[in-house]
């Protein structure tokens, strides 16, 4: 009896427990708002899939009351990455800068896409070779001619 | 025969970038501020909150600066490493106490020993995100200068005190 309770209990669990996003407070909606638009783009370090934006770590939600402090303080968006980056380096954006030891990051998928196109060309061109131009034979030309014409003259069959 | 090669090359190679990418810590995230000036910070002493210790007091030696709370899981573990170290004399360890509560952290002091030359308190980690910690337990080895020349994200255990802090730490002290 006990355990088919607990059994209940626990299945009736999930229905009372449910994600929660994290609460704007709502003092400044248009600042709340800049802030949201800017955290989408920052990464939380704890949990390093979520944004800052999306996550309730704590130090998410402390970067966030620093960066809200900031924009009130008049800091602009790129005043603020930088402030970041400043600690915890590139890896807090989503959107890394054009560096030398990000090239790779940012030109590789065109590589890939140059390298694809090449490898693309080479093959069409080695099957073209392959199946060669059409030959045909004197007859056959006649009757294509005829297939193709059939006011210009009678037709073969 | 080239039919079967290719495919088994790229599946190699896609085996080795997996191999080496499983050998990668994602957690570990390099920090911009080796070989910058420590952050400056002005904080209070866990033991006696009328006496704050700034960065400045701790010029003109080689330092290790310890982010600690006694929330941290991960401290227990690097704690007796510490603790044993500090016993050496080699290094003074400050330690910066972490969004703790300060009775809790005394207690745990209390309790599992105290390697810290001082503790200060930074409750609300402020200099904690100036220090870019993101994780407990950090820990940040500190020039002459007050140039910060490595951090060990995560515990430190024998291996890296011996085979990093030290040797790097001595040449600092030259």
């Amino acid at each position: 009896m006990m355990s088919r309770l607990f059994l209940v209990v626990l299945l009736t669990l999930p229905l009372i427990a449910h994600a929660k996003e994290a609460a704007p407070t709502a003092d400044d909606p248009s600042l709340e708002q800049r802030l949201m638009t800017l955290a989408a783009e920052l990464r939380c370090l704890v949990c390093q899939n979520q944004s800052l934006a999306d996550s309730h770590a704590d130090l998410a939600i402390d970067l966030r009351n620093q960066v809200r402090e900031q924009m009130k303080a008049g800091k602009t968006d790129d005043e603020i990455r930088t402030w970041l980056t400043q600690r915890y380096g590139d890896f807090v954006l989503y959107r890394p800068p054009v560096r030398s030891t990000t090239a790779l990051l940012w030109v590789g998928p065109f590589l890939l896409l140059l390298v694809g196109l090449v490898g693309l060309g080479l093959y069409l061109r080695r099957r073209r070779q392959v199946i060669g131009q059409p030959q045909l034979t004197e007859e056959e030309h006649a009757r294509a001619q005829a297939l193709l014409h059939p006011d210009q003259g009678p037709p073969t069959l | 025969m080239a039919r079967y090669l290719i495919p088994l090359a790229m599946f190699i190679v896609l085996l080795g970038f997996l191999a080496v990418g499983l050998k990668l810590n994602p957690r570990e995230v390099p920090s911009p501020l080796i070989d910058k000036p420590a952050p400056a910070f002005q904080l209070e002493r866990l033991d006696q909150p009328s006496q704050v210790v700034k960065l400045e007091d701790l010029r003109g030696q080689v330092w290790l600066l310890n982010v600690w709370a006694s929330w941290c899981v991960a401290c227990m573990q690097e704690h007796p490493v510490l603790v044993d170290f500090s016993k050496s004399g080699i290094l003074p360890i400050y330690g910066l106490n972490y969004k703790d509560k300060r009775e809790d952290a005394k207690a745990w002091l209390a309790k599992n020993g105290n390697p810290y030359s001082v503790s200060i308190v930074d409750a609300d980690g402020r200099v904690g995100i100036d220090y870019g910690v993101y994780g407990v337990p950090e820990t940040f080895l500190i020039d002459k200068q007050g140039v910060i020349r490595f951090k060990q994200i995560g515990p430190v255990t024998p291996e890296v005190l011996q085979d990093k802090i030290l040797p790097l730490a001595r040449k600092l002290q030259g």
